[in-house]
């Protein structure tokens, strides 16, 4: 790693009673990039985020946020950081002007540019009509602007936002991953936590979460090209029937519908898997055609969540 | 410097939420008006001023004498005198009177005889205020109807009979101040932390530069100067309706609110640290409220209460504020004249402001 890294964080453990919420989480995020957090719901996404800002006192382990130490040195850090939480926290009850001009004061934004920076801000996220409407009745797509407008009115060298597109449309998602990636460009690293495996892609690096444990880390790319499994598509009239004649061969990981078409993942230590998948789709008399692709993240994602006992077939 | 500057942010978007809550701002000007009303009225069994006529049939000494006593007695406002008791019983069914009194021209011998009534009262039954006053009336020692023998002196004893402390709400009010106070103040604050976290601002808020205690006193501070405002309120609706005065000091008495408010609204904010959910925070404000009304001494006399209920009250900030408000408004007393009851309060305040502090830290676990 030749970057220097924004966060870095070594054995980080939360535990609820007897739930271990977040388990010995190792997680490397270099500066100015893009690093995504995926994973299904209840995996620990956002215990980590809480426990970076220092709003979760971990259990176990040390993690270091911009050269802070987290939890004790996180009244320093504060300033640093925008923080977007997963539910939406700003004040309904008022005009999304004043909720920027709110955050600007607690931030003691210089007084002398707080006007201009809110101007600035509203335009840029789109705002600008929607200045005197109170946010709590905005749409899911205008919340999540004006949030983030808010979490990154003062400027943080590092941002944190928790499932900040679970609540909108797909446009509005393409927007925000625009802003992302302006403001990455613009030096500011971004730990952002989703369940969609398109954003999931458009990450630099990205660390997979499973019942709170770190299953899987790296780029996109080098995810998919070390899954340790074939994919075979299956393209067929009947992938229901397509499905039964797989899914109970010793050999297959697992066996995935997408529309019409089945993935099928089978370990490298199948020699040919194409061979493995015609065979028995003939013998259960399925027509179907396969051929081998490469994996998609989706692919990867089934792959390093699936049962152990499974993966280990 | 910017501390001071998140404070005044904290307390400008208290201001601005709390005037665009309708509920919140129903409760800083309706309960204290309500209160002050129900209170002021129910307790006030003094019912004055009921229109009378009377048919003295007599005209006796004794029996203007009579009269004498019942126009004294403030119950009744003799606006009619006619000659007979025909003459009332119209009046009464026309709805021009409450009560009519007729005296029957024998009324200084009926009064000597015990066995007969010396005067005859007729009662707009229909109304059962009225009918419960006339209840009393018969009852007294002065015999106006069937009853024991007349005591002279019983025809001007009339009115202490059934208000014995004489006019009740220049009791009440001093001590419904507190309870007032005491309910709003709490119950403001009580929601104050816990609404923000049911909403999801907390989550945000804490996670900003400002401090516990920038956040703790901006949600305060605009509170007491809403506490003062319903102080105004009440003494100025209390010395219109009820004639109650402030024989004290203003500033005596002011002082003593702040202070009385701030140890209310530290508990409130305590409460709010503690509690999970708004609910919650309400239940416990109105546990809290029931010993504050009963074992303050507003309802019953402190004196009078069993020994255990006494140590309960003496916990009670409004047992030590009613202390003072009855102190500086009815005895004109002066702070220094009450300087335990000072001590309590302020010593409350902080106690319970620190333990709110200490409960609420910038974390979520
Ligand atoms: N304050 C808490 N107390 C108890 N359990 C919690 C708490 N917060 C989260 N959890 C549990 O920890 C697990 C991880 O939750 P979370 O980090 O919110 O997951 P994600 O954000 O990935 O959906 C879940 O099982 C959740 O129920
Ligand atoms: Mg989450």
């Amino acid at each position: 790693m030749t970057r220097e890294l924004a966060i870095r964080a070594r054995g980080l453990s939360k535990h609820f009673g007897s739930l271990r919420a977040v388990d010995k989480l190792d997680l490397d995020v270099p500066k100015a990039s893009i690093y995504g957090f995926l994973g299904p719901n209840g995996s620990g996404k956002s215990t980590t985020i809480r426990m970076l800002c220092g709003l979760l006192t971990p259990t176990d382990g040390r993690a270091d946020v911009l050269g802070f130490e987290v939890p004790e040195h996180s009244k320093e850090l504060k300033p640093k950081i925008g923080y977007m939480t997963q539910r939406f926290s700003l004040f309904g009850d008022m005009t999304v002007a004043e909720n920027l001009e709110f955050i600007a004061e607690i931030y003691s934004f210089p007084a002398a540019h707080r006007a201009s920076r809110v101007d600035e801000l509203l335009e840029k996220y789109d705002l600008t009509e929607q200045r005197k409407q109170f946010a709590g009745t905005m749409s899911g797509g205008q919340r999540q602007r004006l949030a983030l407008a808010c979490a990154v009115l003062h400027h943080p060298e590092l941002l944190l936002l928790d499932e900040p597109t679970s609540a909108v449309d797909p446009q509005s998602r393409r927007d925000f991953w625009a802003n992302l990636f302006r403001l990455a460009e613009g030096g500011t690293t971004i730990l952002v936590s989703t369940h969609y495996m398109d954003e999931a892609e458009r990450c630099h690096r990205l660390a997979i979460l499973d019942h709170g444990v770190k299953v899987a880390d790296g780029s996109p790319r080098q995810l998919q090209s070390s899954t340790g499994m074939h994919v075979v598509e299956v393209l067929a009239d009947n992938p229901y029937h397509a499905q039964t004649a797989l899914i109970n061969i010793a050999m297959v990981a697992s066996v995935t519908q997408l529309g019409v078409r089945l993935r099928v993942l089978i370990p490298d230590s199948v020699d040919d898997p194409l061979a493995l998948v015609n065979q028995n789709l003939q013998k259960h008399k399925v027509p179907a055609q396969s051929r081998i692709v490469a994996a998609s993240l989706e692919d990867v994602f089934v792959a390093v969540t699936m049962n152990p006992e499974r993966r280990a077939a | 410097m910017k501390s001071l500057s998140r404070l005044m942010a904290v307390m400008r978007k208290e201001v601005r939420q709390m005037r665009r809550d309708r509920l919140t701002f129903a409760m800083i000007v309706g309960i204290p008006l309500m209160q002050l009303l129900l209170f002021g009225y129910a307790i006030n069994m003094d019912v004055r001023n009921l229109s009378t006529a009377i048919a003295d049939e007599a005209n006796t000494h004794l029996s203007r004498e009579f009269v004498a006593g019942l126009a004294a007695s403030q119950v009744t406002n003799i606006e009619y005198r006619v000659s007979t008791a025909a003459e009332l019983e119209r009046m009464m069914q026309a709805g021009e009177i409450s009560i009519g009194v007729a005296i029957p021209h024998d009324f200084d011998r009926r009064v000597a005889d015990d066995t007969r009534a010396a005067v005859h009262l007729l009662v707009d039954g229909s109304d059962p205020t009225i009918a419960g006053i006339a209840d009393k009336l018969r009852n007294m020692p002065i015999a106006f109807d069937t009853s024991a023998a007349p005591r002279k002196q019983g025809l001007i004893e009339v009115r202490p009979y059934y208000n014995p402390e004489r006019r009740t709400p220049m009791n009440v009010i001093p001590g419904l101040i507190a309870v007032i106070l005491m309910m709003t103040m709490m119950l403001f604050t009580a929601v104050a932390i816990v609404r923000e976290r049911e909403r999801g601002n907390l989550e945000l808020l804490i996670n900003t530069p400002v401090t516990s205690a920038e956040l703790m006193i901006g949600k305060v501070v605009p509170y007491i100067a809403i506490g003062l405002v319903q102080l105004a309120l009440i003494l100025l609706a209390g010395g219109l309706l009820f004639d109650v005065p402030v024989r004290g000091s203003i500033i005596d008495l002011y002082l003593a609110a702040g202070l009385f408010i701030a140890a209310n609204l530290a508990l409130g904010l305590f409460f709010s640290t503690a509690v999970k959910t708004q609910f919650q925070a309400m239940q416990l404000t109105f546990f809290l409220m029931l010993p504050s009304i009963l074992l303050s001494g507003f309802v019953f006399p402190f004196d009078g209460m069993p020994v255990v209920a006494q140590y309960l009250g003496e916990v009670l900030p409004t047992t030590h504020f009613i202390r003072l408000t009855r102190g500086i408004m009815l005895r004109e007393a002066t702070l220094g004249d009450l300087p335990g009851e000072l001590i309590y309060l302020g010593v409350f305040a902080i106690v319970a402001t620190t333990a709110a502090a200490l409960r609420f830290s910038k974390r979520l676990d």
